[in-house]
């Protein structure tokens, strides 16, 4: 099981980094997409994996999974929603800006290409 | 406490002169004067003390962990300096009033001047060297400032910069210097490295640490081959350069020789370095000073000369020499400053400065005049001047120096030194003051200048007949004590006194007389014969090495800041993973634990095998932008399947219901984003990505590997299950966490997402200008959409759904203290909830029926949180302290209430708040590229109207 959790991390990152090295925004915002997965996972399985073990405290039970990574990951994954949008909101600004999406955001060419024509 | 005070005082009073000047110039300088008075006058109070022998120490802890304390000590080295940087100061401040015209910004040279003084004080008193350093950084930077104060004039701009540049470069060597020092003796206290001679003498270190420190020192004090930049400070106005040219700024460098005297002296190594360095300057500096003809020229080529006396003084290591050093110190801080005074009242006076064109002056300006006279007399070293004085223990200590086996090297440069001095400063007297006026259209007419600007001069002239006349007396405690500090020993034999007998040295002084006056009358003809040697600039070489530095620097960075994001990106991927593997080397251990690992169950291996497709999927396929998104849901589902299996429901709650409001949110961007993805990557732009990502997937995934495969050690996780339910009342440890014992945490997050949301609504806000608005205006839909834009199925659903997903909502929200929910999931799916109205129903006409301010509602929560956490305060708890009770209600039974939910509730209303906000702020862009009004009616085909109502006009392409 935990070669499972470590590969889908390394291929998540994997993934991520190669779109986020892309030049267009949108891959970019997807590739943040998948590395914030792979972070959060990251963050959760500091804690070991264990099955069937929630920290909800149980009379009678004794064996709970590590509560903490838990705690911080899922504030984590909050903020990377907000970051998530917020990197979306400034990718469409800069596209009606200059009328690319490209990462460097220098304008090219005409404002012609803002009708989307793809 | 007061030595403190002496340091901060100037600092403190900059804010005067500042708010002053409104008052007027008189008020400004009185400012400004009682400042420096007031620290000259509690420096005073401590002067008895100091001369007796004592010394004051007070030192406050700042970073201790660094071995940086702010800890200063008056000893006797540091009372001579203090006194004259605060004394001269005081005197310059008057004369600074009556010097600055109209036109100059009295307030800003009286800020500058302070702060330079306060620096100074600081380098003088400093007891930590690292505090030394920041002090002395610190008087490169407000000199800067002095020197550039007219900054209409391009002489005056590059003057400043060029001291700043070769004292800064020099700061910085000292640092590295310093720093070594430091590192040697264990401890960044002078008072400590001052006790460590032999230790640091014997290290391997002593001789960089020695070339570094000097490097600081001989920029500082323009010692040859740094001496270039003074005299093109000399842009400056004249009560700069007499306060920073006589007494202070390059008397740092000095200070600093003789505070490292008692460490660094007495090698071979400072001897050939500091002594040879210091003579060649002596000499160079007065030879060029002869033939200079503008008045501050002459002065600041004197300076470098005298400056390279006391380096050289120093640099002979004997204390006897240091004595010397020291007087001479004194004496040149008078005479100097009294003679750039009095060259900036000639200068003021007659509206030029070249001496070509002066003569007779004394006849003019008789106060001037003599006060000029007397000056120059004791800088050329005449009877019964101070300048004499300490020039006869200099020739004295140099006729007994041996230089490489050589011992008539030394007292013959000295006495060459010394003739030229001689003559400059009888050119100082006769081609200015004495003789026939040689141009009688001077710019003005000349006559003696306001009693406030003569005043200043005069005061210290009359020191240095004083000094001259009764040196044991008026000057002997001081020179005692400082010496004393200087040598940190036993003072040698020595005798202030006018007349030592038939010496060598007084030979040596009566020989540069008479040369020196003899090179003054063959002046024309040195002149001429010198005029067509070839000297090197050093200005042009300076502006050569800084065009040269700078084409440097931009062909550096034009090259790693190309502008490129991917570039930037990728080459941060790649530092972060050759920091990973450089650590993985560092230590190396086998990448696998010896954990005992957990069965793969065969649903798991189905789920990693979808997630490994997906994956592949979404980068080859990541041109189709829409399908790209479809194969992220299916990832985030994965994954909070993936967190479910692995005990952590409250995380697969979360997840599933950011998954869902993420989807929606890259639906609406890519409405206005290009559907597709241009295929623009080169195959070696490619490669060399695929190898970036595969290093950090490896790295990342090896790392998790190595961790999950070992135990966990001391973790604080077990405190937190034990305590969850006794201290924070609930059984749901990972809430409990997030709202009681990490609830600054959360608080701190919430903020941040409230903030994204604000920052998301800003930038549609102004969408409305600029480029972005005529793109939105003629914006063409052209892509194929349904034809159906609210589907009655979906309109009557979401409707139906609404209270039961609200209801859900506030179920969670309650039982998320004991059970899997709280305040960010319970926010997410009301969100959901709200966000399906909008999507099936319309924006307006939701919108009609939502009255919520959403900005209200971040700001809400953040408060609710707040209060919660402030409430503890009332029962004396620190912030955030949860305290909970058991309730009992009629038909719902007993619950348990805690005080956390008021802070969970504000969590909840952040989060919707900030999540509508982005979402209703995006569709807005929407709705303005489709040229929309708002739709009032919930649905295409109403079913239930009476009439049948015209749908609204379809968009197709």
């Amino acid at each position: 099981m935990e070669f499972l959790v470590a590969s889908s991390i390394g291929l998540l990152t994997m993934c991520g980094t190669y779109l986020l090295l892309r030049g267009r925004t949108f891959p970019v915002v997807i590739g943040l997409a998948l590395i914030s997965y792979a972070v959060n996972v990251f963050l959760f399985a500091m804690g070991r994996l264990t099955i069937n073990m929630p920290p909800i405290l149980r009379d009678g039970v004794t064996e709970y999974t590590d509560p903490l990574p838990q705690a911080l990951v899922l504030t984590a994954i909050v903020i990377s929603f907000g970051m998530t949008a917020l990197i979306v909101v400034l990718s469409i600004r800069a596209y009606l800006e200059i009328g690319n999406d490209h990462v460097d955001g220098r304008p090219v060419g005409a404002p012609s290409e803002a009708g989307d024509k793809n | 406490m007061s030595l403190t005070l002496i340091v901060l005082l100037p600092f403190i009073g900059a804010v005067l002169p500042a708010i002053m000047i409104r008052a007027g110039r008189n008020a400004c300088a009185t400012a400004t004067g009682s400042v420096t008075l007031l620290a000259l006058i509690l420096l005073m109070a401590k002067a008895p003390a100091v001369i007796g022998g004592e010394v004051f120490q007070v030192s406050y802890n700042w970073l201790p962990e660094l071995g940086l304390n702010v800890t200063f000590f008056l000893d006797g080295l540091g009372l001579l300096f203090a006194t004259l940087i605060l004394g001269i100061g005081l005197l310059i401040i008057i004369y600074a009033r009556f010097y600055l015209s109209k036109n100059d910004p009295m307030g800003r040279f009286y800020v500058f001047l302070l702060l330079f003084q306060g620096a100074m004080v600081g380098i003088v008193l400093s007891d930590n060297i690292l505090l030394l350093l920041i002090f002395w950084e610190l008087t490169s930077l407000s000199s800067f400032l002095l020197i550039g104060y007219w900054k209409h004039l391009p002489e005056g701009r590059q003057g400043a910069r060029m001291a700043l540049a070769v004292t800064g470069a020099g700061g910085l060597a000292m640092i590295a210097g310093m720093l070594i020092l430091g590192d040697i003796v264990g401890s960044y206290n002078l008072t400590d490295i001052l006790q460590n001679a032999d230790l640091i003498q014997a290290s391997p270190m002593y001789v960089p640490a020695l070339i570094l420190i000097l490097l600081g020192c001989f920029t500082k004090s323009a010692q040859f081959p740094f001496h270039f930049w003074l005299p093109h400070a000399m842009a400056a106005p004249t009560p700069v350069s007499a306060y920073l040219h006589s007494a202070t700024m390059v008397k740092a460098g000095i200070f600093l020789m003789a505070r490292m005297w008692p460490v660094l002296s007495g090698t071979p190594e400072w001897f050939y370095i500091v002594a040879t360095a210091g003579l060649v300057t002596m000499v160079l500096g007065a030879w060029i000073a002869i033939f200079k003809h503008d008045l501050k020229g002459l002065l600041a080529y004197s300076t470098v000369s005298h400056l390279g006396l006391v380096t050289m003084l120093f640099g002979f290591g004997t204390p006897m020499a240091a004595v010397a050093g020291v007087f001479h110190i004194i004496n040149h801080a008078t005479f100097k400053a009294a003679l750039f005074m009095t060259a900036g009242i000639v200068d003021h006076e007659t509206g030029t400065r070249d001496i070509r064109r002066f003569g007779g002056l004394l006849n003019l300006m008789p106060i001037a005049g003599t006060i000029g006279i007397i000056s120059a007399a004791s800088m050329a070293g005449v009877i019964p001047f101070n300048g004499f004085l300490s020039k006869e223990m200099m020739l004295e200590e140099a006729w007994h120096t041996v230089w490489f086996d050589q011992n008539w090297l030394v007292p013959l440069l000295a006495t060459i030194g010394a003739i030229f001095s001689v003559a400059y400063s009888f050119r100082f007297i006769f081609h200015v003051w004495l003789g026939k006026p040689r141009d009688e259209n001077l710019p003005h007419h000349p006559h003696d200048p306001p009693f406030g600007m003569w005043a200043p001069p005069a005061f210290l002239t009359v020191l240095v007949v004083l000094i001259g006349l009764f040196p044991g007396t008026i000057a002997g405690p001081l020179v005692a004590a400082t010496s004393g500090a200087v040598i940190g020993g036993e003072l040698p034999e020595y005798h202030l006194a006018l007349w030592h007998g038939l010496t060598p040295a007084l030979g040596m002084s009566a020989i540069a007389l008479v040369l020196g006056a003899v090179i003054l009358m063959r002046h024309g003809g040195l002149l001429s014969a010198t005029a067509n040697l070839s000297r090197p600039d050093a200005k042009s070489m300076f502006d050569c090495a800084m065009v040269k530095l700078v084409a440097l620097s931009r062909l550096i960075s034009d090259n790693l800041h190309n502008g490129s994001l991917q570039r930037y990106l990728a080459i941060m991927v790649m530092a972060a993973v050759a920091i990973g593997v450089s650590g993985f080397y560092a230590q190396p251990d086998y990448l696998s634990g010896s954990r005992e690992l957990l069965e793969v169950s065969p649903p798991a291996a189905i789920a990693w095998l979808l997630l490994v497709v997906t994956c592949i999927a979404s980068v080859f396929m990541h041109h189709n932008r829409l399908l790209t998104l479809l194969l992220v849901g299916v990832i985030g589902l994965i994954v909070s399947l993936g967190f479910i299996y692995l005990s952590a429901p409250d995380l697969a709650l979360t997840q599933i219901s950011v998954e869902v409001v993420t989807v929606i949110l890259m639906l609406l961007a890519l409405n206005i984003l290009p559907k597709e993805t241009p295929k623009e990557s080169m195959p070696g732009r490619k490669l060399r990505d695929v190898i970036v990502s595969v290093a950090a997937g490896l790295g990342v995934g090896g790392a998790i590997w190595a961790i999950m495969t070992r135990d966990l050690p001391n973790s604080i996780s077990a405190y937190h299950l034990a305590n969850s339910k006794i201290e924070g009342g609930g059984t749901n440890v990972v809430n409990v966490i997030l709202v009681d014992f990490r609830g600054f945490d959360t608080f701190g997050e919430i903020i941040v997402l409230g903030i994204a949301a604000l920052s998301i609504f800003a930038l549609i806000e102004t969408v409305t200008q600029g480029e972005a608005a005529k793109r939105l205006a003629s914006w063409v839909v052209s892509n194929r959409r349904s034809a159906d834009r609210h589907p009655m199925m979906m309109v009557v659903a979401t409707r139906v759904m609404l209270p039961l997903s609200l209801m859900v909502g506030v179920y969670i929200f309650l039982r998320g203290h004991n059970e899997p929910g709280g305040g960010f999931i319970a926010g997410l799916v009301v969100s959901v909830a709200l966000v399906m109205q909008y999507m099936a129903s319309g924006f307006g006409w939701t919108q009609n029926r939502m009255k919520v301010n959403y900005h209200g509602m971040i700001g809400l929560g953040v408060i609710a949180a707040a209060i919660t956490g402030i409430s503890a305060w009332v029962a004396g708890l620190p912030f955030l302290t949860s305290g909970f009770t058991h309730v009992h209600l009629p038909i719902v039974g007993e619950f348990e209430l805690a005080s956390a939910m008021g802070f969970d509730l504000g969590v909840f209303l952040t989060v919707v708040g900030a999540v509508m906000l982005a979402l209703a702020k995006l569709s807005q862009v929407e709705r303005m590229a489709e040229h929309v009004d708002v739709n009032v009616d919930p649905m295409d085909h109403d079913p239930s109207a009476p009439v049948a109502i015209p749908a609204t006009p379809e968009k197709e392409a």
